[in-house]
């Protein structure tokens, strides 16, 4: 078990490195950079930037090196913990990042929780109710979930949760508590925001599980073992959950791999209709603006954040399920 | 020869048995002759076979013949919609929907609409539209209407049906620039389902060469394009298709930004199918016919791409058909976002644009009734999926 976890964990190392090398080129696909941006838009403006100001800045971050040592310089101060410096905000990244980070790990952490909870009965049910009129209606609902574009069931939900429940439109927290030290009613006002985003963002990616969920388990229902349990006399529930159910509970645990980078992107997306205090916004306005140090950092972090759920899920895996840990490792 | 054994009495124990020998001639394929209506299922190539099998559920049919329509009438969207997409009506300036009547005070007079009248209520400092109940505006049908340029090649002023003269007829209601919603879905469609057909064609011209290359000579090759598609699916795609469109060029044309659009949605979608491709082609490439065609000296591009390829075909394109969503799916929301594709294109997803603060869902709800057909065919297309994927393995 040790081997394979440390096998798993070093191959993690030279994804991490590509996938940086990766977000490092898109950051510097555009032709110009922030400060040429900035320039201009002065100009524009009619005014003059501090020419100096500009080249000393543009000196003191390396702009003016090549880039593969730009590249060594980011990923050297990133493993030291110095994420680089928001041209924008004038402010270290990491300054700006940590809780909005905290927020996005929290909201992606819930909302894999909540798929599971909602996810996991109604696969059940739909696998042992095939062709039921509750199998089609779940079904279907389950494929609305997939549908139905994040934004727009954020702007409608939010909606009826104000008109309904009276909570605040938008954010994570009733407006009171902005810029103020974690309290108790501080985190109770996060738990009455939370569960809209949970839920949006939850939406498309329990559709997807309860599909797969359905589909697997019909796949051992229809396996001699079951029908050897059945036939002994087993009743029909403790038939299910002794076997059939232990072998798609391997399959749930590795879907997690699949689904949580799709968490993140929806919850980036729904986090910019709702204004949550999470990395969506900030990223967005950073990727707009090319600050490309802020940008670099958040799509950095958000690709560690997947690429450790799919370690960590595929350590669980191996304690669940010998076969993978005895293998290669790698998903054949 | 049945009425020879089925009749035989047998004679008492210890007595010679009877010599029989059967007159009638004999064929040695008539016990494995078959009816006519068996030979049309057993005898039926494998296309008609699944044609069977996609006919029974009736879903997929439904979800087919759908699209099919709508993909059909993209073809004609300037004859379709009753209003050119980019004209603009500053009287109607986010004017409702108008219903259509058939009856007027009793009488039967053909669908219409009532005319409309704006008053500006300068307490809410919004315009308030009235139905004035005099003004009967019946509904023309092949009529002429605004002029367009049929494909931009030929001049017409045709549309299928059009308001009366003078008249407005706004169904869907208008914009916050007075333009008609439904003429502009009708041409946004053009665009959002297009947008996933070019896609999933990058992703599938990449997955089938990448993943057929991998499959067919693994090894080292194997391993690295193992590798970077695990990596390439770790990474959220949303921030990074967001990354990619926000470092293009304002400058750029509205048409090379749809492209661009596209190969991003297409560069970061064919890993799926690499997956299945490599993992077919690893089971597919032991068989006999691959060694005959390799004694032949066939070369490796046409073993894999004429010989294996044809023989998991219709298990790629169910699968491909439900990668389409996800594509239409992500341009709505980069469009959404404002970092998709830009005016005057015109795309369900440029016109959720407008609907981007809960204000307008509460004032305007009618500027987010393009999320209705992105639904729809979202919904259509995983249905249709399911379908064919019963249907790719009809034995």
């Amino acid at each position: 078990m040790l081997r394979y976890i440390v096998r798993r964990v070093l191959i993690m190392i030279p994804t991490l490195f590509i996938t940086s090398a990766l977000i490092f080129t898109v950051m510097e696909l555009p032709p110009s950079d922030y400060f040429e941006t900035y320039v201009a838009e002065m100009a524009a403006q009619g005014e003059k930037a501090d020419m100096s100001r500009v080249e000393f800045l543009k000196k003191e971050y390396g702009l003016d090196k090549p880039p593969v040592e730009r590249y060594f310089r980011w990923i050297a101060g990133f493993v030291q913990g110095d994420f680089g410096y928001s041209f924008e905000y004038e402010m270290p990244v990491s300054d700006l990042v940590g809780d909005r980070l905290l927020m996005t790990i929290l909201v992606s952490f819930l909302t894999i929780l909540a798929t599971w909870l909602i996810a996991f009965p109604i696969g059940i049910y739909s696998a042992t109710h095939q062709y039921s009129w509750g199998d089609y209606g779940l079904t279907f609902l389950g494929l609305l979930g997939i549908a139905i574009p994040h934004f727009l069931l954020a702007l409608i939900v939010m909606y009826f949760a104000n008109v309904w429940f009276g909570l605040s439109i938008g954010g994570l927290m009733d407006p009171k508590y902005f810029n103020q030290p974690m309290s108790w009613e501080k985190a109770q006002s996060i738990l009455a925001h939370i569960w809209i985003p949970v839920l949006i963002i939850g939406a498309g990616g329990t559709g997807t599980m309860v599909r797969s969920i359905r589909a697997n388990l019909l796949d051992e229902l229809q396996k001699q073992y079951y029908v050897t349990a059945r036939a002994k006399g087993l009743s029909p529930f403790k038939a299910l959950v002794k076997y059939p159910l232990r072998m798609s509970l391997n399959f749930f645990v590795s879907h997690i791999g699949d689904v949580l980078p799709t968490i993140v992107s929806g919850s980036e997306l729904t986090a910019v209709v709702l204004s949550l205090q999470t990395t969506g916004p900030l990223l967005l306005r950073a990727l707009q603006s090319q600050d490309m140090y802020l940008a670099g950092s958040f799509l950095l972090f958000l690709s560690c954040l997947t690429v450790i759920g799919v370690l960590i899920s595929d350590i669980a895996l191996g304690f669940l399920d010998p076969r993978v840990r005895l293998q290669g490792g790698a998903t054949k | 020869m049945t009425d020879a054994t089925t009749n035989l009495k047998l004679p008492p124990s210890g007595a010679p048995l009877p010599h029989s020998v059967c007159v009638l001639p004999f064929s040695p394929t008539a016990p494995e002759a078959l009816s006519e209506a068996q030979k049309k299922v057993y005898l039926a190539p494998q296309l008609t076979l699944m044609w069977w099998k996609f006919k029974r559920h009736r879903l997929a049919l439904a979800s087919g013949i759908f699209l099919l329509v709508l993909y059909a009438s993209i073809l004609i969207c300037e004859f379709l919609a009753p209003y050119d997409y980019q004209s603009r009506h500053v009287d109607f300036i986010r004017s409702p929907p108008q219903r259509v009547h058939l009856f007027h005070e009793g009488t039967f007079v053909g669908p219409f609409v009532y005319g409309r009248k704006y008053e500006l209520d300068m307490n809410a400092l919004r315009r308030t539209y009235t139905e004035d109940r005099t003004r009967v505006e019946p509904i023309r049908f092949f009529c002429r209407g605004d002029p367009y340029m049929f494909w931009g090649l030929i001049k017409g002023d045709r549309h299928l049906f059009c308001p009366a003269e003078g008249g407005t007829l706004f169904l869907l209601g208008t914009d916050r620039l007075g333009r008609d919603m439904l003429s502009r879905m009708i041409y946004g469609a053009r665009i959002s389902l297009t947008i996933g057909l070019i896609g999933i064609t990058v992703s599938f011209t990449l997955g089938i060469i990448i993943g057929g290359l991998a499959g067919y000579y693994g090894g080292t090759f194997d391993l690295v394009v193992q590798r970077v598609i695990e990596i390439i699916q770790s990474l959220p795609h949303i921030p990074l298709w967001l990354a990619l469109s926000a470092i293009m060029p304002p400058s750029w044309s509205p048409i090379a930004v749809y492209f661009t659009i596209t190969l991003i949605l297409g560069l970061m979608d064919w890993t799926g199918l690499a997956r299945a491709v490599r993992s077919k082609l690893l089971s597919l490439r032991e068989n006999d016919y691959v060694v005959a065609a390799q004694l032949m000296g066939a070369s490796t591009p046409r073993i894999v791409f004429r010989h294996l390829v044809p023989g998991f075909m219709s298990h790629l394109i169910a699968s491909a058909t439900i990668t389409i969503p996800t594509m239409i799916l992500g341009e709505t929301a980069l469009s959404f976002l404002g970092l998709g594709l830009r005016p005057p294109i015109t795309s369900w997803g440029v016109m959720l644009n407008e609907a981007q603060n809960i204000n307008v869902v509460v004032l305007y709800p009618w500027l987010v009734f393009p999320v209705v057909p992105v639904i729809v065919v979202i919904l259509a297309f995983n249905f249709l999926g399911d379908g064919l994927r019963d249907a790719a393995d009809p034995y």
